[in-house]
C-alpha cells in the first residue's frame, strides 16, 4: 500500500503537480487566497480538490489556526444580483472527479481573522476529509483584487 | 466618423437593453410594475463621523454600493475593481466618490469602516447609520439585504451586489453588475462623468 502511495506521489510530482498536496486518493491543487482589506474580519480560500479514488470522499471541515479563529466551508451564490453565502454540511468529491473551490462558488471561509492576509504570504491549515483524513494545505495569498471576474487579477492557473 | 456614430448607437442599444432587463428584474422580484425611481434622499454618517446629506451631493454624479466588511469576496473585489476603474479614468474622476453603504451597521461602525476602506482610498466613502436609517436608504435604492445566522451566534448578510451610478441631479443613471466587464463598466462611468 505504501509503495502504491509512493508511486502515486512520484507520478504526481513527475506530472508537474508542484504546489499540490495529497493524501491517499485526494489531492489539493493550487490552493490560493486573497489579501484582505485593512481590519477585514474575514477572508476566503480556494483550491481544487481531486479525487483519484474509486469511492467518493467528502470535505468535512478546515482549520487555519495561525490566522483564523474559525474556519467553515461555504457556498456563495448570486441570485438575481443578490449575493448569498451559506455554510455547507460537507462537500462531496465524487470518485475520479474534481471539485473546484473558486470565486463565486464554494470557498473556505476564514473567520475571526487574527491578522490581515498579506499578498505573497501563505495561510497554513488543514482540510479534513471523511476518508482521506486531515490533509495539510498552504494557501498562497494573492493580490486583493485576485479572482474578480471583471478584473485581470487571477489568471493563468 | 460614421463608424463612431454606429458604435455609439450599438452602445446605446446595449445600454437600453440592459436597462430593460434590469427593470424587468425589479418587476420580477417585486411582483409589480418597474419603478423608475432608484435612489432617494439620505443622510448617513461617514467613516470619519461626518454627516453626508444627499442634498449636498447635487451637482456631482456619484456611485453607490451596499455591502459590509464581513464579506469575503463580493465587497472587496467590487471596491478593488472600482478603484482600478478610477485609476483608468485618471484626472476626470479626481473628485468622484463611491459611497459604500454598510448593510451591517451593528458591526460596521464609522471606525470599522475607516480602517477597512483605508485600503481603497481616496474615492471610497463609507456610510453607516442606525438600522432604521439603513433600512430606509436600502429601500430607496431597491437594495435587498437580509441577516443570515451562522454557527456560534455569528451571522452573514445576503445583499444586492450592484454599483448604482447616480447623476448630478441625484437621479439613477446606470448600474454596474458584479463582475461586469471592465470595458463596459468604464464606458458607463465615462458617460456618467461626461453627461452628469
Ligand atoms: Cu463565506
Amino acid at each position: 500500500m505504501k509503495t502504491v502511495l509512493k508511486t502515486a506521489c512520484a507520478a504526481l510530482l513527475l506530472a508537474g503537480a508542484i504546489g499540490s498536496a495529497h493524501a491517499g486518493d485526494i489531492s489539493l491543487e493550487h490552493p490560493w487566497s486573497r489579501a484582505t482589506p485593512a481590519g477585514a474580519p474575514v477572508g476566503a480560500g480556494y483550491v481544487t480538490l481531486k479525487n483519484a479514488g474509486a469511492a467518493p470522499d467528502k470535505l468535512i471541515s478546515a482549520t487555519a489556526p495561525d490566522v483564523a479563529g474559525k474556519v467553515e466551508v461555504h457556498q456563495m451564490t448570486m441570485d438575481g444580483g443578490v449575493m448569498k453565502m451559506r455554510p455547507i454540511n460537507g462537500l462531496e468529491i465524487p470518485a475520479g472527479k474534481s471539485v473546484e473551490l473558486k470565486p463565486g462558488g464554494y470557498h473556505i471561509m476564514f473567520m475571526q481573522l487574527k491578522k490581515p492576509l498579506v499578498a505573497g504570504e501563505t495561510v497554513k491549515g488543514t482540510l479534513s476529509f471523511e476518508k482521506a483524513g486531515a490533509v495539510p494545505v498552504e494557501f498562497k495569498i494573492e493580490a486583493i483584487g485576485a479572482g474578480a471576474g471583471g478584473m485581470p487579477g487571477h489568471k493563468g492557473h | 466618423m460614421r463608424t463612431l456614430t454606429r458604435l455609439a448607437l450599438i452602445l446605446w442599444s446595449a445600454a437600453a437593453l440592459a436597462a430593460v432587463a434590469f427593470a424587468g428584474l425589479f418587476w420580477f422580484t417585486s411582483g409589480g410594475p418597474p419603478t423608475p425611481a432608484i435612489g432617494g434622499p439620505f443622510r448617513l454618517k461617514s467613516q470619519t463621523g461626518e454627516m453626508i446629506d444627499s442634498a449636498a451631493l447635487k451637482g456631482r454624479p456619484y456611485a453607490i454600493f451596499f455591502g459590509f466588511t464581513h464579506c469575503p469576496e463580493v465587497c472587496p473585489t467590487t471596491m478593488v475593481d472600482m478603484a482600478a476603474l478610477m485609476a483608468k479614468l485618471g484626472p476626470a474622476a479626481k473628485d468622484f466618490k463611491i459611497y459604500f453603504v454598510s448593510v451591517d451597521p451593528e458591526r460596521d461602525t464609522p471606525e470599522v469602516l475607516r480602517n477597512y476602506l483605508s485600503s481603497f482610498e481616496p474615492h471610497v466613502v463609507g456610510l453607516t447609520g442606525t438600522p432604521d436609517e439603513i433600512a430606509k436608504v436600502a429601500k430607496e435604492f431597491r437594495v435587498y439585504y437580509r441577516k443570515t445566522p451562522l454557527d456560534g451566534g455569528d451571522y452573514t448578510m445576503d445583499h444586492s451586489a450592484f454599483v448604482y451610478l447616480m447623476g448630478k441631479d441625484g437621479g439613477f443613471r446606470n448600474v454596474i453588475g458584479y463582475q461586469e466587464k471592465p470595458d463596459r463598466a468604464l464606458e458607463k462611468l465615462k458617460s456618467l462623468l461626461e453627461k452628469g
